[in-house]
């Protein structure tokens, strides 16, 4: 079978490597004595590392890792970013994301060797500027959520889910109250994240509906409101789109009953600026730097998920928290006694930290407003280009995305799946699929502040052009994507033999002894794993 | 609006297609009494060139390691990272994907954290890692979650075991993660040898689920991990050892020594120290524990074609899927930093590292036998291996020497005092490829005007 990689690939490759070497693993490009960097001599009279360790202490085998020399190191890793979609070649409009442009000033901020290249374990004197954006932007934070205390500590969104609800726990248990109140109700429309960080914190995560016109159902809430609830969680705007402007009277009717309101605030987007989640009854929440302030996603991170959280709660906040001394000099404090603790080493993502807050400083109050309100028309427009084709989940105005429905599409042949894939076909990285798990089918869309009117329509008319190939044809959509570097991979096979390393192929003499039940010897007894 | 690109025209012929007056119309929904129209109170915009200013003059409130001779470590290392390493990283299409949902679209970041996978299933000497975790803490509470068989599970064994050679902070998450399970924390003091005790561990692994420990250990001190692995498992508990990734290319790895799983701060490999973070945790395991595991896990496939390609697998362990069920709660990772790992380690190679962490190894050591000659200044665990990072007992309190070396324009080695109030004499100090023969001459020159008052 040719593996090759295909003209007019993603990514403009231009002229593709040879089809053989077109999907070979860095290991496979090594050659023993060839190496990228040059070391410095040690330049110091000591011993090698036989005569400073004692044999029980070194290693017999070492690492099996590749030897390559620079330009191979470059070609290689620069092909395979060729391989990839990111915000810079496509428009990316994965819903709940947010993936809207990541400014380069940003990138050449953080590189600074004053923020780079500087030490958490440094005298307090010495890194004041670091521990002054960390400040500052705690400060900003909190008059972006309307909370009072802000913790930049959590090293991403379901983390700071996890820490919100460590505080909402040590704040039950400082009532008395944590032992009957282990219960978090949670909408059915929510992201995984939330009832798994439920059962990481030790507590029981409950279902609540969604109604008919996609809000909470607030009769279910009601009926499971009781005093062994400790939390609400609710996500807003939802992961349908929608917002709960009956948020503030569902708040009330959680404090009434000695509860607090938890928001995911995966989807702030829609609020930035024109909405603080503190006037809506909310008591904590945590803020995606790497959604809603631009820091780029990395192919899956690194994300930072401060949590901003009521007064009350300040006390129970990771440490160490940051604070001003009479002399105005900046300090850690770690002596809380109701603290939570840590939840991660150091002071949490500062590299997140730097570039959140330049995004911050280059909006002024009625910018960041803006970035809302055209988060918003973006996705109204895409809701309204769009309704006639395909079901819209939910009816009436949407917020930062729109959630779509493949039903119609699915009865006659092509699935969100098959949509999706012929979206590649057309340039653009396609919709998160099948979430909410409550819409059938579902196509999430949020094209973000960041994108043109010219790129909307074009993304349109392509998910109009392919809701008639599923009339028409949709054995054609099937087949897609056509255009990429691979077509349709096999998943079953993935999980049911799984391969998850590279391994040599050795001569059969050295051939290591492979552990029993090692899925990766399978895989690599009868065909070889690298072709 | 900075990064808005619509125009007047733009905006009002969006308006009316969606059929409503103006912008705010959109918000229809939200109750006017919290909806503010013109936004928040908020500092003036800077422009990109002001903006850049301002935060040039904040950074420059900072003293960069780079700067000036420093001995700082203590689970943030600062080695060189080779040009490569940021020019490939910033690529934008590894830069502004997403986590590979669409594995037709990613196919880059796919085989990336496979080529990720290997190598560090490679440094641990085991057979599997995962996509990354947040970092070196995170991963070694998700560690000891897997090897119990999950957060909540209850097995007969209801006691976690910690090593007091492990990271103090790493070890305060562990807490701060097992506050609300039904487990009990106990921690396990290292000997005067700063090693582990063995006859105290097979007493404190009888009842215990996991036994955890760091070799090298946070005071530097290297264990004898086969010894440390055997008699834990005697005592019928899973081993999870916290390594070095760039010791660990001279050092028994925790594979050889035994261990069921292996975590690690992987900041060492490319990555800035920024402050501690974004750093990369590292968690590696046997075979058996594969399903068991937290994040994502890349695996190779074909196509339709039977080309060779990557999807994200076994995803019915996560939290997308399983829901409150799921081995974890992780979602985003921390991918750039993996990709930058992957670079730096190809760069370096099998015998690049290797001779990188020789060159951490010898000048730790030829520092350490200098400092020792020194009046009033001894090695708190003299009898005891270590690698780049070594404890040294001072004629003075350790914040007081670190006074003194910073008048002298040297970042010192941590004072442990910091840790344990019984340790303030003692610093911890670390020696790399960026500590320069020059500048260990400085250091010993400057510790050798300390006096004992």
């Amino acid at each position: 079978m040719s593996a090759g990689v295909r003209p007019g690939q993603a990514g403009g490759a231009g002229q593709g490597p040879p089809p053989e070497l077109a999907s070979r693993t860095i290991f496979e490009e090594s050659r023993p004595g060839r190496m990228a960097v040059s070391l410095p001599e040690p330049g110091v009279p000591s011993p090698g590392a036989e005569a400073l360790l004692p044999a029980w202490a070194r290693r017999a085998v070492p690492p099996a890792l590749p030897e390559v020399g620079e330009l191979q190191l470059v070609r290689h890793y620069t092909r395979l970013s060729q391989k990839n979609l990111g915000i810079d070649t496509t428009f990316y409009p994965l819903g709940s994301c947010t993936m809207k442009y990541n400014p380069r000033l940003n990138e050449q901020i953080a590189a600074l060797p004053g923020l780079a290249d500087i030490h958490p374990y440094q005298d307090p004197d010495q890194v004041q500027g670091a521990l002054e954006l960390f400040y500052e932007l705690e400060q900003l934070l909190a008059q972006l959520t309307g909370l009072e205390a802000v913790s930049l500590q959590p090293a991403a969104g379901a983390h700071g889910e996890l820490t919100g609800l460590m505080c909402i726990r040590a704040w039950h248990v400082s009532r008395g109250e944590a032992a009957r109140r282990t219960r978090v109700l949670i909408p059915d429309s929510a992201h995984g994240t939330n009832p798994a960080s439920v059962t990481l914190c030790g507590m029981e995560a409950v279902p609540v509906r969604t109604a008919d016109n996609g809000r909470v159902h607030l009769a279910d809430l009601e009926r499971k409101l009781d005093e062994r609830v400790a939390a609400f969680m609710i996500t807003n705007p939802s992961t349908l789109g929608l917002f709960e402007s009956e948020l503030p009277a569902m708040a009330e009717r959680l404090h009434a009953a000695g509860a607090l309101v938890y928001l995911d605030g995966a989807n702030l987007n829609a609020m930035l600026g024109v909405i603080r989640p503190g006037d809506l009854g909310v008591d904590v929440m945590h803020v995606n730097l790497h959604k809603t302030l631009s820091t780029p996603h990395g192919g899956g991170g690194p994300g930072s998920g401060p949590i901003a959280v009521r007064s009350f709660l300040e006390p129970f906040l990771p440490v160490p928290r940051i604070v001003r001394g009479e002399d105005g000099r900046l300090r850690l404090e770690t002596d809380r006694p109701q603290s939570i603790g840590r939840v991660k080493a150091f002071l949490g993502h500062a590299g997140m930290v730097w570039r959140a807050y330049a995004y911050l400083r280059a909006h002024s109050g009625r910018d960041l407003a803006g970035v809302a309100k055209h988060a918003v028309l973006n996705a109204n427009y895409i809701r309204v280009r769009l309704r006639d084709h395909y079901e819209v989940a939910y009816p009436g105005m949407c917020m930062h995305e729109v959630v779509l429905s493949a039903r119609r599409q699915k009865r006659l042949g092509a699935s969100a799946l098959d949509i999706a894939k012929g979206l590649l076909d057309r340039g653009f990285h396609p919709p998160t699929i099948y979430f909410p798990l409550i819409v059938p089918e579902a196509l999430m869309i949020e094209p973000t502040e960041t994108e043109t009117r010219e790129t909307l329509d074009r993304f349109c008319d392509a998910m109009i052009e392919l809701a008639e190939l599923a009339a028409r044809d949709p054995e054609q959509l099937r087949q897609a994507p056509r255009t990429l570097p691979v077509r349709r991979l096999d998943e079953v096979r993935a999980a049911r033999q799984p391969v998850l390393r590279w391994r040599a192929e050795p001569a059969p003499a050295d051939r290591p002894p492979l552990a029993e039940g090692d899925a990766c010897a399978a895989a690599s007894a009868g065909v070889p794993a690298t072709r | 609006m900075r990064y808005v690109p619509h125009t007047e025209d733009d905006v009002r012929a969006m308006l009316q297609r969606i059929g409503v007056a103006d912008l705010d119309a959109l918000f229809a929904e939200v109750p006017r009494e919290v909806y503010h129209p013109d936004g928040l109170p908020w500092p003036p915009r800077l422009s990109e060139a002001e903006l850049r200013r301002h935060l040039e003059e904040i950074a420059a409130r900072n003293v960069p390691l780079s700067s000036r001779p420093s001995f700082l470590g203590a689970g943030a290392y600062h080695h060189y990272i080779p040009a490569v390493v940021d020019a490939l990283a910033a690529r934008g299409e590894f830069l502004t994907a997403y986590t590979p949902y669409q594995p037709e679209a990613s196919q880059g970041t796919l085989q990336v954290i496979f080529e990720f996978q290997t190598m560090v299933a490679e440094l641990a000497g085991l057979e599997v890692a995962n996509a990354s975790l947040y970092d070196g803490a995170t991963a070694l509470v998700e560690a000891l979650f897997m090897l119990q068989g999950g957060p909540g599970a209850a097995g007969e064994r209801r006691r976690v075991v910690l090593s007091t050679g492990i990271h103090p902070e790493y070890r305060q998450v562990v807490r701060t993660y097992y506050a609300h399970l039904p487990y009990e924390v106990v921690e396990l003091p290292l000997d005067a040898r700063g090693r582990t005790d063995l006859e105290a561990l097979a007493a404190a692994a009888r009842e215990a689920a996991v036994f955890a420990f760091q070799s090298p250990s946070f005071y530097g001190t290297i264990e004898d991990a086969r010894a440390v692995c055997e008699t834990a498992r005697a005592a019928g508990a899973e081993v999870v050892q916290v390594f070095d990734p760039i010791g660990v290319a001279v050092l028994t790895s925790p594979g050889e020594a035994g261990a069921a799983a292996a975590v690690a701060e992987g900041q060492p490999l490319g990555i800035p120290v920024q402050f501690g973070g974004p750093h990369l945790g590292l968690l590696a395991t046997r075979e058996r524990y594969v399903r068991r595991m937290p994040g994502r896990l890349v695996g190779r496939t074909v196509d339709l074609e039977g080309r060779p390609g990557y999807v994200l697998t076994l995803q019915t362990r996560e939290q997308h899927i399983r829901r409150e069920r799921a081995t974890s709660n992780i979602c985003t990772n921390v991918g750039l930093m993996a990709l930058r790992a992957t670079i730096y380690l190809a760069a370096l190679g099998r015998r690049g590292l290797e001779t990188l962490a020789t060159i951490c190894l010898q000048r730790a050591h030829h520092a350490a036998c200098r400092i020792a000659e020194l009046p009033g200044f001894a090695l708190r665990y003299p009898e005891t291996p270590f690698f780049r990072e070594v404890a040294v007992r001072c004629p003075v309190p350790a914040a007081e020497v670190n006074r003194h070396l910073e008048a002298r324009g040297i970042i010192g080695g941590l004072d442990l005092g910091r840790f344990d109030p019984a340790e303030e004499r003692t610093m911890l100090l670390c020696f790399t490829e960026m500590t320069t023969p020059a500048d260990i001459e400085r250091l010993l020159g400057a510790l050798a005007e300390v006096r004992a008052s």
